[in-house]
This record gives C-alpha cells, structure tokens and sequence, in this order.
C-alpha cells in the first residue's frame, strides 16, 4: 500500500537531511532524538509550513506544494510543542480549525462537544486560556487538532511541558483515541517512553539524520549505530574484535575479556560490542553451575546512582559495564563502590554492531 | 450650548473621527504587513514609521500646505483652508502612530500561533483576523493613540485650516485664538469641552477594549 506521507532526499539548511521517509495509513510513526536533532524542523517542513533547500514530500501520492498547499493544511492537524490557544473560549478554541473549514455552524455545535467531552473538558467549554492549567490547555489543543478529523496528525512534544502524573494520563487518553480513530499519526518526542508507548515505529533522528526506523522493540534490541545505541539507553557500548564464529555464535575480545554473543560474523571484523543494562545480572558470589548466562565476568563497582526505584550500578571488569538493579537488591546484596562483584549477560542479550 | 461652539464640537469630532478612521484603514494593514511580512528593507520601513510617530505636528502643517497652496502641486484641488486638508494633515499625524502601534501589537504576540493556526488549516486571512482578534486591546489601545494625537493637536490644523470661522475653526484652533485675545472664560470653557470630548471618546474605546478583554 502507498505510503500517506513520503518524504524523498529532504535537505533544511545545515539541520536536516532526510534520504527517505515513509509514513504508512493508520499507523503511529515516533521521530525521537536528542534536543537540537532537527525533530521540530521536520515535523514543520511535513506540515508544509517551512520549506526545505531541496527535496520532495508526496501526500497520497501527490507532490506537496510549499508555497500554496492550504487545501493540504485542510486535511492535516497540527499539535505544537505550546498549546498556543487562542484568546477565546475552550469551545472557540476547539471549533477553530472546523471553522478555518468553512465548516456550517450546526455542524460545530455538534462536533466540537464531542471531542470535549472526550478529552474530558466539556466542563471548561466556556472557560478562556487564561484560567487553564498546561494540563487541560494542552487537552484543547488535542481536541481542536482532533476535531476537524485529519488524515494526517503531527504531534510536536505535546507533553513535554507537563508535570510526570499530568503527561501519563494525557499519553494514556492520546493512545486509547488514536486506537480508537486510527489516524495516521506522527508523534515527536524526546521521551523514549512516550514512544515505546504510542509508537507502531520509531524513527531516530540524530544531528539531523534518520539514523535507523523500526519497531521500537527492534531499535532497542539492535541500534544501528553508537549514536542511537547511546540514545535508546544500550549504555555498555565498547569496541571489540571477533576472535572466533561458528555454529551462529561469536567470541569477541572486549578488552581482557573473552565475551559471547548470538552473531554471525567473520573472525577479526570490529565490532562495538552492546549489552542493556537491564539484562545485567549482578552475583555477590560465583555464578553457580546451570545458569544459562554465557557471559560472566568480574568487576569491581566504581560508581552507584540511584534513579527512581532502580539504582544504576557502573563495574570495571577492564571495560565499564552498567547494570540495573532495584534498590531492595542493592541493599541486599550490599553492593557499594570499591566492592567486587559478579555480572552475568545472556549471549541472546548481546547486540553487535559491525564497525 | 452656544451654536457656534455646537458647531465647533461637531467639527473637530468629524475631522480627527475622519482622520482616525483613515489612519486605520491604512495603518492596520500597513502596520501588519510591516510585522507579519519578510521582505528586504522591513526594518527600516518600520524606523521610518516609528520615526513619524514623532513628527512635528508643524512640520506636516508646513508640508501640507506647500502641497495644497493654490501655486503648490495640488493647488488646482482647491483645498486649503478648508476641512478636508485638516484632515488630511492629521491623517499624516495618525497614521505613523496607528502604524507603529500595530505593529508593535502584532509582533508582541507569540510568532508560533500563526505557525499553529496555518497547521490546522487556516488561509493567510483568517491567520491575520485570528491575529487581529488575539491584538485587539493593544490594536484598540492603537486607536485610542491616533485619536489622542489629533484630537488635541493645533499647529497643523491652524496652518492648513486658517481657523476660519464656521469653516474650519475646531476647538484647538478656537482655544489658540481665544486665549490670544484674552478671552480666557471662553478658552477655559473651550478647554473644559475639549477634554470632556477626548474623555467621553476614550471611555468608549477603553469600554470595549476592556469587554474584549475579558475571556
């Protein structure tokens, strides 16, 4: 099936250059990346409102106009970082883009009460901007993007501004009716939560290059590169070198150590050798025999940092190795810097990345 | 009230009403293209306009006049002394301030809301009358400044109205005249009138703006 959106050879300045992006029907598309990747540049230049150096995008098969495509902005809605509301009311508010439309004013009046009372507002239907928490003002966004029924939605960071308890709801709300409607969605965030949770796939975007698209659980299990290893959280990342291949497995020499992965690869090829660090395993003792954990190795802790329920545990078993443990474990075990410890990785849990 | 100062009022209302009424239909657009608009030359277009808002009130009743005097280049359209070059001269007074202040209006908003409401398909228009209504107290507050500046202003009017009795005689004009023959009551009263009419009209304005305001 033709893609909605397709995107061929974009170049904006010295900020974005894309080769090749597709946007199929119905699905949610993430574009994740850190601050300053060119995400907001891109979400803008889709929705025709800046015009690229060079390239093309196609919607539905047609070329996109950047100087006249307002019939095209007719058929998209545009969710900005802010929620830029109008000086109105919630319901003006909302009944914008439908009026924009031309849409007739009966139609508004039944229209927009539906989508406030979806997105749990109709109570502030009468309300200004003014007097709305980032929370709700970010609800009148949603609805008035949603109400004019797009075949296409960009979604530039809509949560980002918003307190942890308030963006969890709104993602939840935001997930059941892009479930609900199945409109093609592009969602930009930098939060690989956010994405892991709303995306069918995620697209990487670093220095202005997609560097990988994918379903997200493919892009955490096998970055691409170190970049979007380094992004997506792999944090062991280290060069190494294939020693010896067979039977679909591979040895490669980490630094001291002798380490297993599920590959096939040629002896000698450089690899950057990358391992969770949630699927690190931490021992006070000696891995006991009948573990199916490959790897083992032993290394002394050089720095613990708490980080929610969990605590980020850094070894030095002749190359930084990060684990994640919960804090109950770490009290247990009594793990503390300077203490030496035994970690263990499943070869299946190993993703290489050929250099 | 005293016929003569009947018609006086009603005067200077018409003309600095007209004026008021030109510059906006002028400066409001003019004033959003110089905010909204990307082109070469925007910023000193926009010190040019900020830079008439302190024109010389003298200095464009001298120009006015060169211009409409009977050997000037529009001398044949017969208007000096009469109504119409008062309100052309405040025309030129307003105008700059109706200008500058909208613009200043406009691009005191947020420049992404334009950006926001272009990606839920609005044409350039409706963006600008969205915009316009996202002004309106500071576009009011425009108003209300273009209006003050020639309700109350003299030189231009005295050089191209010649404070001709029953023709072009407005209440600045009447204050000066007046005063200079030391009928100070009637300057008095005249000055009293005056700025219960620039009150009464600014109350209005000032109501309006203040209802617009309240979402």
């Amino acid at each position: 099936m033709t893609p909605i959106l397709r995107v061929e050879d974009l170049h904006v300045k010295d900020i974005l250059s894309v080769p090749r992006l597709d946007v199929r029907r119905g699905e949610v598309l993430t574009v994740v990346g850190p601050n300053g990747a060119g995400k907001s540049t891109l979400l803008l230049t889709l929705a025709g409102l800046l015009r690229p150096e060079a390239g093309q995008v196609w919607f539905d098969g047609a070329p996109l106009d950047f100087g006249r495509n307002l019939s095209y902005r007719r058929r998209i809605g545009l969710v900005m970082q802010a929620p830029l509301l109008q000086d109105i009311s919630v319901f003006d508010n909302v009944a914008a883009g439908l009026r924009f439309r031309g849409a007739a004013e009966a139609d508004v009046r039944r229209i927009v009460p539906q989508w406030l009372e979806r997105l749990d507002i109709a109570h502030l239907s009468r309300r200004g901007p003014r007097k709305l928490s980032g929370g709700e003002a970010q609800r009148v966004s949603l609805a008035r993007a949603l109400a004019v029924t797009p075949d296409l939605l960009l979604l530039d960071e809509p949560f980002s501004a918003l307190d942890a308890p308030t963006r969890a709801h709104l993602i939840g709300d935001l997930q059941s009716l892009l479930a609900e409607t199945g409109i093609t969605t592009v969602f930009i965030t930098h939060d690989l939560d956010e994405a892991l949770q709303l995306g069918d796939r995620m697209t990487v975007l670093i220095d202005g290059q997609v560097r990988q698209i994918a379903a997200p659980e493919d892009i955490f299990a096998a970055p691409a590169d170190a970049d979007v290893a380094a992004f997506v959280g792999v944090e062991t990342v280290v060069p190494g070198t294939v020693s010896r291949s067979g039977s679909g497995m591979v040895l490669v020499q980490v630094k001291d150590q002798e380490l297993e992965a599920v590959r096939e690869l040629d002896v000698g090829r450089e690899v950057l050798f990358c391992v969770r660090p949630e699927d690190v395993t931490l021992h006070s003792k000696k891995r006991t025999p009948g573990s199916s954990a490959r790897n083992c190795l032993s290394g002394v802790i050089r720095q613990i940092v708490p980080q929610g329920a969990l605590m980020r545990v850094t070894l030095d078993c002749s190359f930084p190795l990060t684990a994640l443990v919960t804090r109950a474990s770490a009290r247990e075990m009594g793990l503390a810097e300077g203490r030496t410890v035994q970690a263990s990785f499943k070869a299946s849990a190993v993703h290489l990345i050929p250099r | 009230m005293n016929p003569e100062i009947f018609q006086i009022t009603v005067l200077s209302l018409q003309v600095s009403g007209l004026a008021t009424g030109i510059s906006l239909l002028l400066g409001l657009p003019l004033g959003t293209w110089l905010a909204l608009g990307h082109f070469r030359g925007r910023k000193l277009l926009l010190s040019l306009v900020n830079t008439g808002m302190a024109l010389p009130p003298v200095v464009v009743g001298l120009v006015v006049s060169l211009t409409l005097w009977r050997s000037g280049p529009l001398g044949s359209l017969r208007l000096i002394y009469t109504p119409a070059a008062i309100v052309t001269a405040q025309t030129i007074i307003a105008a700059p301030v109706v200008t500058g202040l909208t613009a200043a209006a406009l691009q005191a908003l947020d420049p992404r809301l334009a950006l926001q409401l272009r990606g839920l398909g609005a044409s350039r228009w409706q963006v600008t009358l969205a915009l316009w209504r996202e002004a309106r107290l500071p576009l009011l507050a425009a108003l209300m400044a273009g209006f003050g500046s020639v309700i109350s202003e003299v030189g231009a009017s005295m050089m191209v109205g010649g404070n001709i009795r029953g023709q072009t005689r407005v209440l600045t004009t009447a204050i000066v005249l007046e005063t200079g023959k030391g009928n100070f009551d009637i300057a008095i009263a005249l000055s009293i009138l005056l700025l219960a009419l620039a009150l009464l009209v600014n109350l209005g304005l000032t109501w309006i703006q203040q209802r617009e305001g309240r979402t």
